[in-house]
Formats: structure tokens, C-alpha cells, sequence
């Protein structure tokens, strides 16, 4: 199943829930309006054209010039292969999502996939961005007492955690890129 | 043994006995069990047979720091674990070494520049003895800082340092 069918199944279910995104490129994805992504991914877990059954990844690009936070969220559906083998891979699907840089928050789908439980607990930790409903949403990486969120492209480090002093001999206190 | 050290003048005794307690200290070093990266595979890679740590009485890896005497800081040192490593410094008997072992653990490493979450040499946690670089060092290596630390304890002595009043 190509990526531009898993939209138009889409589509045609939540006409207002796609917006246009970039198809010809090396990672495909559907983009969908935030507030209807818990129904969008009920649907595509459970929808039997699709059943996409396994959240593989969720990613974070902080898009700061745009200002706003991209997630992407790589679904893949497992099947029973017949053949012996356990599993088959029937399809793969991206869903593109993007939220507001300050304050954005989108609904929470750890109870659709469980792997998006500690997934959305890295992107809450080093992007900032909060999670609707999450059980746990607590940082997962960074302790629990530290400032900001480090992979934004804004991010400042930090001069001490702790009495261990931070900066680098250079004095570079953000990320280059 | 702070108990015995800086009482004694130097004499035929006291360097006698400052041979036979390096003597044991240097051949029964005993690390604390404590990898945090890919350093630590370099590091079990020393214990085994090909490399036997065993031959300088340091094969006992000990997982409470209450019986260790070494810590071989094998791998990068975050900032989440470096209170973790200074708390187990601090449970740890004196005499008490440390060794540095890798460029994480030295300087920060490829992570130096970059990386907001490192800290820039596990000098700025605890005192280290040894500084062993590499990315990661080679069993060798690691065997000859452990040799580097060796030399240091054979250096020590219970002899009562000159201190201000002897100068004055």
C-alpha cells in the first residue's frame, strides 16, 4: 500500500482532517490536523484496509524557522504470513503532525500503540512538546530537575548541574548546527 | 590506615612496613564492577583470559563499592550519573583509586563540543589517579594505566610528611 492510498483512506474517512503534505519525498508521510489525530490513529490501528497494528517510531524535528515542532509517526501493519514464517510486513505508513513551537500539546495515543507511551515521554523530554492523556508524562532521558529541553534548536546549555561546571573551554553554550 | 599514617619518623621499620602494605595493596586492587559504555566492553575484555587481569591479583570485580578499592570509570559520564558516581566514590574504603579510563571519561571525548548532557571530565566529580586515553583504550592500555596506578601505590609511604613546624 503506497503511502498516497493510506491517504486517500484517510481522506475519505476524516475529510477535515488531512492537510497537504509533500508525497515525492524520501520519507512520505500523511499530514493530519492535531485534534483529530486520536481518531485518525483509531482508525488506522483498527480500520481492516489498514490495521496498522505496530508504531514502529516517533520522531521530533524542531522546525524553528516555522515555528513549530514536526512529529512523525512510523506505523507498520504485522500479519500473519501463512507461509510458516510468524509475521509478514503488509505496509508501511508515516503520519506527519505539526504542532506550535510555545505550548503545543497534541492528544496522546499510548493507549492505541503502547510503544508511544515512552516514545511521547522522549519527545515531551528533549523537545517539549506535552501530551494530551498520557499516563506518565514525566522526562525519560534527561533527570528530572533539568532546565529545557535540549534538542530544540534554541536550546542553551547548561553553565552547572550540580556543582559540575557545564560550558567547554570554548565557551559554547548552544548547539551549532 | 590513617590510623598509622604521618606518625612515624623515616627509618629501617617504617620502610619495611611501607614495602609490605604497598606490597599488598598494589597486587590486591580490587575495581568496583561499574561499566557506563563501551569502554566497560574493553574493560571485561581485560578480565578474560587473553588479557588476565588476574595476573596483578585486580580480577575481583567487586559489586558494592564497600569492598572495592578501584574504580575504573569505564565510559561516558552523564550528568544524571555523576552523582551517582561521586555517591559511590564517596562509599568506597580509603585507600581509594580512580582511574579515568577512555576520552569520555578524560575530557568529555567526541561528546565535548556537543554534547549538553556530558560532563567534560570525571575530574570535575572525583579526584582521579590514572588517566588513560582511547576511544576506547585497548585491554593493553587499560593493563598499562593499571601498572601507572601500581607504581603510584609503590611510591607511598607511612612516614610522617614534613609539615610547617619541621621547616621552621
Amino acid at each position: 500500500m503506497t503511502p498516497e492510498e493510506v491517504a486517500s483512506l484517510i481522506g475519505s474517512a476524516f475529510p477535515d482532517a488531512v492537510v497537504d503534505a509533500p508525497m515525492n519525498t524520501l520519507h512520505p508521510a500523511v499530514g493530519v490536523v492535531p485534534d483529530r489525530w486520536r481518531e485518525v490513529a483509531l482508525f488506522l490501528r483498527d480500520d481492516p484496509r489498514l490495521r496498522f497494528n505496530l508504531l514502529r517510531c516517533l520522531s521530533g524535528v524542531d522546525r524553528i524557522a516555522e515555528g513549530r515542532i514536526e512529529l512523525v509517526y512510523d506505523l507498520m501493519s504485522l500479519r500473519p504470513a501463512g507461509d510458516g514464517r510468524p509475521w509478514s510486513c503488509g505496509a508501511v505508513a508515516a503520519v506527519r503532525i505539526g504542532v506550535p513551537r510555545d505550548g503545543g500539546s497534541l492528544p496522546s495515543v499510548a493507549d492505541v500503540w503502547p510503544a508511544a507511551e515512552w516514545h511521547e515521554r522522549e519527545v515531551y523530554d528533549l523537545l517539549g512538546v506535552s501530551f494530551d492523556g498520557h499516563p506518565d508524562l514525566r522526562r525519560i532521558l534527561c533527570p528530572d530537575d533539568w532546565v529545557g529541553h535540549p534538542l530544540r534548536k534554541d536550546y542553551v546549555f547548561p553553565v552547572e548541574y550540580h556543582g559540575i561546571p557545564g560550558s567547554t573551554e570554548f565557551g559554547q553554550r548552544s548547539p551549532r548546527h | 590506615m590513617s590510623w598509622i599514617e604521618n606518625r612515624f619518623e623515616e627509618g629501617l621499620v617504617v620502610t619495611s612496613l611501607d614495602w609490605v602494605l604497598n606490597w599488598s595493596r598494589l597486587n590486591s586492587l580490587w575495581p568496583l564492577t561499574f561499566g557506563l559504555a563501551c569502554c566497560a566492553i574493553e574493560m571485561m575484555a581485560t578480565g578474560m583470559s587473553r588479557f588476565d587481569l588476574d595476573r596483578f591479583g585486580m580480577g575481583a570485580f567487586r559489586p558494592t563499592p564497600r569492598q572495592a578499592d578501584l574504580m575504573i570509570v569505564a565510559g561516558t559520564v552523564t550528568y544524571k550519573m555523576a552523582s551517582r558516581v561521586r555517591r559511590l566514590y564517596n562509599q568506597m574504603a580509603d585507600p581509594k583509586y580512580v582511574i579515568a579510563m577512555g576520552a569520555c571519561t578524560v575530557g568529555g571525548g567526541p561528546y565535548f563540543k556537543h554534547g549538553y548532557h556530558v560532563v567534560k571530565g570525571i575530574d570535575l566529580v572525583v579526584p582521579v589517579d590514572v588517566y588513560v586515553p582511547g576511544c576506547p583504550p585497548r585491554p593493553e592500555s587499560l593493563l598499562e594505566g593499571l601498572m601507572r596506578l601500581q607504581d603510584k601505590i609503590r611510591g607511598r609511604t607511612i612516614a610522617r610528611r614534613p609539615g610547617p613546624a619541621d621547616i621552621a
